[in-house]
């Protein structure tokens, strides 16, 4: 399992060298958006209309932070669960998004769209939302403010720690549960 | 009749809602000490470490334990001979909710379900409420996460069933949760009632202390057993594999109808986070 250090904007280079269980360093510009987020990208979509950030080269972060006290750009920011995002994450990335942050399973649609447009899903440690938070340099909501936590914000990351959980040749690193072992 | 002021109640929830999302209780604290010792795997052993930093500096920065702060869940015991003045229990309580998760930077994630706007202020609290003999108030309070909370069932299985078809419903659902709840989980679980009360068996059951063992012995060794088995599972911490899957299984029983036998599966993240407080 190898390290990589990497910078935004995302090549497909970048991309298609990671295999799952690489560790990651991210550097640079991620945006976040979860479940209205989403939501409301896929209808500007729908409506022909341009999105708030450009997906060419893009990371998204399932995240909604909590309130930024004072002296710091952001509260705490660890991942949500990312299945929930599953049935946009496809059109996302036939736009040109390279990756998205967050924990927990993806569906077997948004694996294709990992093979099919060179990008990879990336797991940061759920819970570790304090920790996390360090590596955020700077937050700016950029659109969706009525939405609250679940704004889209565009973060400056430094050494943003990751896990490559799926990659763009079809690997995963989650553990296969061992049902016959537990009993059933 | 002893009185207390409802501002008391409103200032202690408040404060029991910031320093829960902060500080990680000292029980869970010791159980993930000796969950690492326990692992192999660099994978796992790097989650605990992760785990141990951010509680760390979650204490010193304030910044809170995780971003999901949670919808605030209470278990309150009032006794009967308890007078709360100015405000109703259950107001003050969300009284407190409010005042804690604006005072402390907590995120509010309390949506209307349908249309999904942010109520704002993370109310209406979930209060369970029962009365006791005596004339004095002990709120429990846990912070509950979406992520964990979404992995949750509740289910009818036939009396016939019994224990090993518990098991299995219980097996699978820690299985077919994987990575997604952010394991290690607790896992908490209600037998008996009725279709409801099993859920909030389950749930009140997450409220008892890491390590404690079920007074009654015959539920302490079923948990004992169930813990081992959800261990074989290899899901291990994040799901990255390792011997830790679940860090805690409690269970909660109660005589159900002849004809039935409800089971609630409560999954609890890694951050555990409970306070009590009693007025």
């Amino acid at each position: 399992m190898a390290e990589y250090k990497i910078e935004t904007p995302l090549t497909d280079d970048d991309m298609v060298k990671l295999k799952a269980g690489d560790v990651v360093k991210l550097t640079g510009t991620i945006y976040t958006a979860r479940d209205a987020a989403h939501k409301k990208l896929c209808d500007l979509l729908d409506e022909g209309k341009e999105l708030p950030f450009d997906l060419k080269g893009a990371a998204i972060y399932y995240v909604g932070p909590s309130p930024a006290p004072e002296g710091r750009p952001i509260g705490a920011a660890g991942p949500t669960t990312s299945y929930r995002m599953d049935s946009y994450a496809p059109r996302l990335h036939s736009l040109g998004l390279k990756a998205s942050i967050g924990k927990g399973k993806r569906n077997d649609e948004v694996k294709k769209a990992l093979k099919d447009y060179k990008a990879v899903y990336f797991g940061a440690t759920g819970g570790a939302g304090a920790l996390l938070s360090m590596c955020i340099k700077e937050a700016e909501v950029i659109a969706f403010d009525e939405l609250g936590p679940e704004a889209v914000r565009k973060l400056t990351v430094e050494d943003f720690p990751l896990l490559v959980i799926n990659d763009s040749h079809g690997g995963e690193l989650y553990a296969v549960p061992d049902r016959k072992a537990a009993g059933l | 009749m002893r009185t207390i002021k409802a501002q008391d109640v409103v200032d202690a929830v408040a404060k029991m809602c910031i320093s829960a999302n902060r500080y990680l209780p000292a029980d869970v604290r010791k159980r993930f000490d000796e969950c690492e010792a326990q692992e192999d795997s660099p994978a796992a052993k790097e989650v605990f470490r992760q785990i141990k930093e951010n509680y760390e500096l979650a204490e010193k920065t304030g910044i809170p334990l995780c971003q999901d702060t949670g919808l605030a869940v209470y278990f309150v015991e009032m006794g009967e001979d308890l007078r709360i003045d100015g405000m109703n229990i259950k107001d003050a309580i969300d009284e407190g909710t409010r005042k804690g998760y604006k005072e402390g930077f907590l995120r509010k994630s309390s949506c209307d379900p349908l249309t999904r706007k942010n109520v704002g202020d993370n109310t209406p609290s979930v209060i369970h409420l029962d009365v006791v003999p005596g004339d004095k108030l002990k709120i429990t309070f846990m912070a509950k996460g979406g992520g964990s909370e979404n992995m949750s069932r509740v289910t009818m299985l036939a009396p016939a069933q019994g224990w090993e078809g518990i098991k299995k419903f219980v097996i699978e659902r820690v299985a077919e949760a994987g990575p997604n709840p952010c394991p290690p989980t607790m896992v908490g679980i209600g037998v008996g009632g009725t279709f409801e009360y099993s859920a909030i068996l389950a749930k009140k059951s997450l409220m008892r202390k890491v390590g404690d063992k079920n007074p009654d012995p015959k539920l302490a060794e079923l948990e004992a057993e169930l813990m081992e088995d959800l261990n074989k599972l290899g899901v291990g911490p994040m799901g990255l594999g390792g011997k830790t899957t679940v860090f805690d299984v409690k269970i909660e029983m109660r005589p159900c109808h002849i004809a039935s036998l409800p089971l609630a599966v409560n999954i609890q993240c890694h951050s555990a986070r409970h306070e009590e407080v009693e007025l």
